[in-house]
């Protein structure tokens, strides 16, 4: 692989992009109206937490923590949609294979996509931290910083997922609904809906190997407990690296 | 003789049928040659095999001296495909850049292979606001732009008008010229005449593999589309009678049918 590729194939990748602004203008202002209208739910209600000796007390702030993950799902979300129907656009299209007889290796086609939507994401991260910390209050013990690297960190997680699902679907139909295939399992058992202590043991289990479990507890640290985040964040890693990987098993250059 | 392809008892099985049967056939470097065969033949396989990404069931593709497909092989061969393959959503120029990058070449270069397939003007274009030639061609530029050994394309001049035509296939014969191996399939028999050599193919296999005036002598007319036909004939009545194939003189004594093969 050559840095150089890697590099003008980000550029490519972004020039695309850039051709597409109802797709960025996407990008950037749905996440933020969505966390508006969460904010807006939940109004200033908060948690009440049962401590010790049966006494209920107040607890955080109900946006501070769900609107909080949310920064982390929506990016996830979203590149992983974006990445899924861009792949399969290769593969369709023929430009995969025409890639796959030029000197492009395929790292230097997974990094590029990997480096041009990781950039996609920090400016949306940047855009829909900033209103929720600023316009919609966020309140969080780690800093603005960690959450929107956070973010960035859950969109590369969603681009590297959705590369290698891309390559079990045959038409952007089936892409599509690999969304909710293969992710609103994972936000239905992260956590979110229902504390993973209080789920059944083999639903545990399951969320134990979901990769969103992983990003969305990191956020949740990162508004409470920011010094115990980086086991969630080696994980997160780690998923990253072994999506990129299958995704790179899957690009074949010989098919039939 | 220098060879830039051998192919050796290739075949290639596609969904559990067999797309290629056992094609031996070889390109001299610096020529045209031309693949034609009607369509659904095993051109496109044949060209997949070629520049390494068709999965073969036996025999040995060489290409400008190293197994097809190798590492190698990729700063050297430029493939068209036969839909055109580029970025819908960016400017031909866009396109042209960046399969030049690939190869380390400039934005010029790039340029360049676009004003050499006749779409200077359109360079600025979106590829989806452009005809279907036009894109075709785009698709072409992207090919030709890294200046490679051997020259892969698949179709090329397809939905193209007459006078760009012309002009593609006499860029071709200048490549040629200057020492790049061109392998140009069509299912246009008139195109056939514009090829130092054939490989004339149907239902995966290799008819005739000839010059075309080789070709033209042997089965007795000038229409190369006529002398496709007469091939295909006389080696269905040699497969319906085997020993026609011994004596096809005495079998057929009709002097218009053809030599059951017209290859050298």
């Amino acid at each position: 692989m050559s840095p150089r590729i890697t590099l003008q194939t980000t550029g490519r990748i972004l020039r695309q992009l850039r051709h597409d602004p109802r797709t960025i203008a996407l990008l950037l202002v749905v996440p933020t109206v969505l966390l508006t209208l969460m904010r807006y739910i939940y109004g200033n209600e908060h948690l009440h937490v049962l401590v010790p000796g049966g006494h209920l007390v107040e607890g955080p702030r109900i946006f501070d923590t769900v609107g909080l993950t949310m920064l982390g799902v929506f990016p996830f979300v979203a590149m992983f949609l974006v990445t899924s129907v861009a792949m399969l656009r290769e593969r369709t299209t023929g430009t995969l294979e025409r890639l796959l007889t030029t000197p492009v290796h395929k790292l230097d086609l997974l990094l590029g996509y990997g480096l041009a939507f990781a950039l996609a994401a920090a400016v949306q991260a940047a855009v829909a931290t900033t209103v929720a910390y600023s316009l919609l209050g966020l309140k969080t013990t780690g800093s603005q910083w960690t959450v929107a690297g956070l973010a960035i960190g859950n969109a590369v997680l969603g681009m590297a997922i959705g590369l290698f699902t891309s390559a079990f679907a045959r038409s952007e139909f089936q892409a599509v609904q690999f969304l909710p295939a293969f992710v609103l399992p994972q936000l239905l058992l992260c956590g979110l809906i229902q504390p993973r202590a209080s789920m059944a043991t083999w639903l545990q289990k399951l969320s134990d190997v979901m990769p969103m479990t992983y990003a969305v507890d990191a956020l949740a640290k990162a508004g409470n407990d920011p010094g115990r985040m980086w086991r969630d964040v080696a994980v997160i890693v780690g998923c990253i690296l072994v999506a990129l990987v299958l995704g790179a098993a899957t690009l074949r250059r010989r098919t039939d | 003789m220098d060879n830039a392809i051998e192919v050796r008892d290739l075949v290639v099985q596609r969904g559990g049928r067999r797309v290629l049967h056992e094609l031996t056939s070889s390109v001299l470097r610096g020529s045209v040659t031309g693949l034609l065969g009607p369509s659904g033949s095993g051109k496109t396989t044949f060209m997949r095999c070629l520049v390494g990404v068709q999965r073969i069931a036996s025999g040995t593709v060489t290409v400008l001296g190293q197994p097809a497909g190798s590492a190698p092989l990729r700063h050297k061969i430029g493939y068209l495909t036969q839909a055109p393959s580029v970025y819908a959503d960016l400017t031909v120029r866009e396109n042209a850049r960046y399969f030049a990058s690939l190869y380390g070449l400039s934005p010029a270069e790039a340029d360049r292979a676009v004003s050499d397939v006749g779409l200077g003007t359109a360079a600025g274009q979106l590829v989806t606001t452009l005809s279907g030639g036009q894109r075709a061609r785009a698709s072409l530029a992207c090919a030709l732009v890294s200046k490679p050994e051997l020259l892969v394309l698949d179709e090329p001049t397809v939905g193209q008008d007459p006078v760009l035509r012309n002009d593609l296939w006499q860029q071709f014969h200048e490549l040629a010229a200057a020492g790049t191996t061109l392998l140009v399939s069509s299912h246009v028999m008139d195109e056939a005449g514009r090829c130092e050599r054939l490989l004339l193919i149907r239902d995966g296999r290799l008819v005739a593999d000839d010059t075309p005036d080789a070709v033209r002598a042997a089965t007795g007319t000038d229409d190369l589309e006529e002398a496709f036909l007469r091939i295909v004939l006389a080696q269905e009545a040699a497969q319906e009678h085997p020993a026609a194939q011994e004596h096809p003189a005495q079998k057929q004594p009709d002097p218009e049918q053809p030599e059951q093969k017209a290859s050298a």
